[in-house]
């Protein structure tokens, strides 16, 4: 889709909105509608948009496979280490409470930050890294 | 009773545009009938307040899913392989929806009614959800109190899902040259 020249500047224009739409989402899913997985679904279109109107090429250019991949796993390490931090401290597997210990609630909100920073992380790295596997295999016919 | 309204516009829109996903051979246009789904049910969740489930629906239902169908068809064709049944197959697939259907609407009948304030849904944990969310876990938004604190497991074993999901499909389709692309 190289060729449209109207497609190429608005795409080159909306992408960073659309990530930075994708970070607002994610750290605003405590107060408003949203969360980790909307983040990470919208944050991978921002990348899988970039993809289809410039190409592969130029999409591992900026996300190289090995980062996504990168993501894919960390987030759920993040999710899961919460739970053993939180162990550490002393409660129950994902219990966010004694992450601060003088304002149980006040830790809940922290622990729920990271676990959607986590869900977020791993959404988003899978859901670019089945697209751009897709366009690789095409790529290569 | 105008929202009302509008979520049985919607529903019938749904049930058009169904139809016509299952008559159209173009694979390319089912695949955008489905995101118009997708985006008329995200409507209907919005009249009925479940944002979250809207969102969700059309970031995942009109967006994602339709960019991953094109590239699948952008692999294969456009066109679905045309097919005839014989009049027998035609007859059993006919009696077996029939028969699913009947079953399907004879269950609705033992649902509660929309927003019945005695439903077993609302008057189980979701009164303790209501009442204590916003205090015990400083997070306004109950949604995602629930699902990141209340049901931290559960949400655990969805990415946990996801990633599996995602490790299978790359490891499917990725040619482990290294990134030289």
């Amino acid at each position: 889709m190289n060729e449209f020249i109207l497609v190429r500047v608005v795409v080159k224009i909306m992408v960073p909105f659309i990530l930075l739409f994708a970070l607002y989402v994610q750290m605003h899913g405590d107060y408003g509608p949203g969360g980790g997985f909307q983040a990470g679904v919208v944050f991978a279109t921002g990348i899988i948009v970039y993809t289809i109107v410039f190409g592969i090429r130029r999409a591992v250019e900026a996300v190289p496979m090995s980062a996504v991949m990168g993501m894919v796993c960390c987030g759920l390490i993040l999710y899961a280490g919460t739970g053993f931090a939180t162990m550490a401290l002393g409660g129950e597997y994902l219990n966010y409470s004694v992450l601060d210990s003088a304002d149980p609630a006040h830790g809940q909100h922290v622990g729920i930050i990271i676990i959607e920073l986590g869900v977020g992380i791993t959404v988003a790295g899978v859901l670019t890294a089945v697209f751009l596997v897709f366009a690789e295999r095409r790529a290569r016919r | 009773m105008t929202d009302e309204f509008s979520i049985f516009g919607l529903v019938l829109l749904l049930i058009v545009l169904a139809l016509a996903v299952v008559r159209l051979t173009s694979l390319l246009a089912v695949a955008i009938l489905a995101g118009a789904m997708s985006f008329i049910l995200a409507a209907v969740y919005t009249l009925l307040d479940a944002v979250d489930v809207a969102f969700t629906e059309a970031v995942v239902g009109a967006g994602i899913s339709l960019a991953l169908m094109l590239a699948a068809i952008s692999l294969t064709t456009r066109e679905e392989a045309p097919w005839r049944r014989r009049p027998a197959e035609r007859i059993l697939a006919l009696l077996v929806s029939l028969v699913s259907g009947a079953g399907l609407l004879y269950a609705t009948l033992d649902m509660p009614l929309l927003g019945d304030p005695t439903a077993p849904a609302t008057l189980h944990v979701a009164a303790r959800y209501i009442a204590e969310s916003p205090a015990s876990t400083g997070v306004p938004n109950m949604v995602t109190a629930i699902l990141a604190s209340y049901r931290g497991f559960d949400t655990l074993g969805e990415v946990a899902v996801i990633f599996t999901a995602g490790v299978g499909v790359i490891a499917l389709l990725r040619h482990w040259r290294e990134d030289r692309a």
